[in-house]
């Protein structure tokens, strides 16, 4: 007999979206939220780090680095469907919507399901980590995030066999996104890791930082984290995860594929043609310091390339 | 020719250095009274080097735009602040480049020379800026003597050749696909075809006469 167990953060694969639905799922949501509402923990829609809910968890990683000030990982963020200025997202965010919210969780799986983020946030054996992040542009940061490794979900849903790769797609809508009418990117935002990537327990799937609640201009609810890539990589306020058999699309390798690689570890080997990924600023000094192969994070995951020629997959 | 109102000069002098007043301030508040300070965001070098560029394309388009705006409305004083908002463009331009040599390249123009060639945005905006050089060291009225009037004008042609320069600098920079820098671009463009447009005062003369 084949019992299956569902978590309580599980939507019934009744509400879960449909892929045509992911440019307008405010109507959706709003009939899923009134069961999900009532369980979740207080969640408020705000690009104000104090007034976001608290939460609990317990610290499993950190860099040995000091983290880089609140105020800054709150006020320096690219998400260009809010604007292109590092300071529009923190100022132009407070339009989205971050609860109730749904990540429509399928592909080539054999438990689909829909992710109700209030419900998970409020049950998850939450971890504080924290990473150096590097942004293709030339800067980084410390953050402490709060999080899952993205693995336990993986497992849950029980990828096929044929599923290699997973795509991760950002909400794209218009009346919560300002920017997106202007076609910076190919809209919606997606990205994508190889199987063993998202399985690698450095990988986040992060809903929090700072011991809160995701500010909106950092990617609320649910984001996810790479630490040993670029920060493109670790895309924001995700409405799904499709576990596929090719190698998805990527928004920034589209736009620019000589310049953003579907890879994208942080190597100073390999420049960007227009500048130099040798050195980076941290946020918070005037100096540069050297960048680091895989962000620092080589002894962890060097091994997930070994044979690959770095040069050509960047 | 008419001299312009006596507190013209001054308040455009004022206009322009405003913002480089305000980045100085920003340096010294964060540098002597609070290294806390997120007046010029939390990465106060990129947001001052792009900061100088902008204002740099800005003060160049400015000063281009004075010959047209004399053509449109044909008052004459305004052709005597073309010279001193075009020593504004170069002083932003030149800052520009000396504040990404002394925090990127640690002064050193032979990495500056690499860079050029190996990055086309670097070169572009290295053009624009040796473009604007020398502008800027004839723009004396002995020097405009010296080289005769027809030839210094032809020199100062060079202006718009800095503003493309600078433009295309300005797109190759920017990642996605953005509109900002196009609407530079179009507004150079568009100056430069005013410049094309028939004299007002010729014209109207021209109808005045008798067929």
């Amino acid at each position: 007999m084949l019992i299956r167990t569902s978590p309580r953060w599980a939507l019934p694969e009744s509400e879960a979206t449909p892929e045509s639905l992911y440019l307008d799922r405010r109507a959706l949501l709003a009939g899923m939220g009134v069961a999900g509402a009532a369980l979740a923990a207080p969640a408020m829609a705000s690009t104000d780090v104090k007034q976001l809910a608290a939460l609990k968890s317990r610290r499993t990683h950190s860099a040995g680095e000091d983290p880089t000030p609140l105020l800054a990982v709150a006020s320096y963020n690219n998400f260009y469907e809010f604007g292109l200025g590092k300071d529009d997202p923190a100022a132009n965010a407070h339009t989205l919507k971050p609860s109730p919210w749904g990540v429509r969780i399928g592909g080539l799986v054999k438990k689909p399901f829909v992710l109700d983020v209030d419900r998970y946030i409020s049950q998850a054996a939450l971890e504080e980590r924290v990473y150096r992040m590097r942004c293709v542009e030339g800067w980084s940061m410390v953050i402490p995030w709060l999080g899952v490794p993205l693995s336990t979900l993986v497992a849950f849903v029980e990828p096929l066999s044929s599923a290699k790769y997973v795509r991760f797609t950002t909400l794209a809508d218009r009346k919560q996104m300002p920017k997106i009418g202007f076609p910076t990117l190919d809209w919606p935002y997606r990205e994508g890791l190889r199987m063993d990537e998202a399985m690698h327990p450095l990988t986040l799937l992060t809903v929090g930082l700072y011991g809160r609640r995701l500010p909106n201009q950092n990617g609320a609810p649910i984001r996810l984290v790479v630490p040993w890539k670029y920060g493109f990589k670790s895309i924001k306020s995700l409405v799904a995860i499709d576990f596929v058999e090719q190698q998805p699309l990527t928004s920034w390798n589209q736009s620019a594929p000589r310049e953003y690689g579907f890879y994208s570890n942080v190597n100073p080997a390999v420049d960007h043609p227009r500048w130099s990924q040798a050195t980076e600023r941290r946020i918070g000094e005037f100096g540069k310091r050297d960048t680091l192969p895989f962000n620092g994070y080589a002894a962890e995951v060097a091994g997930l390339y070994r044979g690959m020629d770095l040069k050509r997959n960047f | 020719m008419n001299r312009p109102p006596l507190w013209l000069k001054p308040l455009l002098h004022a206009l322009i250095a405003m913002p480089l007043l305000w980045l100085a301030w920003g340096w010294a508040e964060l540098l002597w009274l609070n290294p806390a300070s997120q007046a010029l965001s939390a990465e106060p070098v990129t947001y001052t080097h792009n900061g100088l560029g902008l204002l740099a394309l800005r003060a160049l388009i400015l000063a281009l735009a004075v010959t047209p705006v004399f053509k449109l409305s044909g008052w004459t004083p305004v052709m005597s602040l073309r010279r001193m908002i075009g020593l504004w463009a170069f002083a932003y331009a030149a800052i520009h480049l000396i504040f990404y040599l002394a925090l990127e390249l640690d002064f050193s123009l032979a990495a500056l020379w690499r860079e050029a060639m190996k990055r086309n945005f670097i070169l572009f905006g290295l053009a624009g800026f040796l473009c604007l050089l020398p502008l800027a060291l004839t723009s004396t009225r002995s020097a405009i003597k010296r080289l005769g009037g027809r030839r210094w004008q032809r020199l100062h042609r060079l202006a718009y050749v800095a503003g493309i320069a600078g433009c295309v600098h300005f797109i190759l920079r920017v990642k996605g696909f953005q509109i900002e820098p196009y609407l530079y671009l179009a507004i150079l463009l568009l100056l430069f075809a005013i410049r094309f447009m028939p004299n007002r005062r010729r014209a109207s003369r021209a109808r005045g006469l008798p067929a």
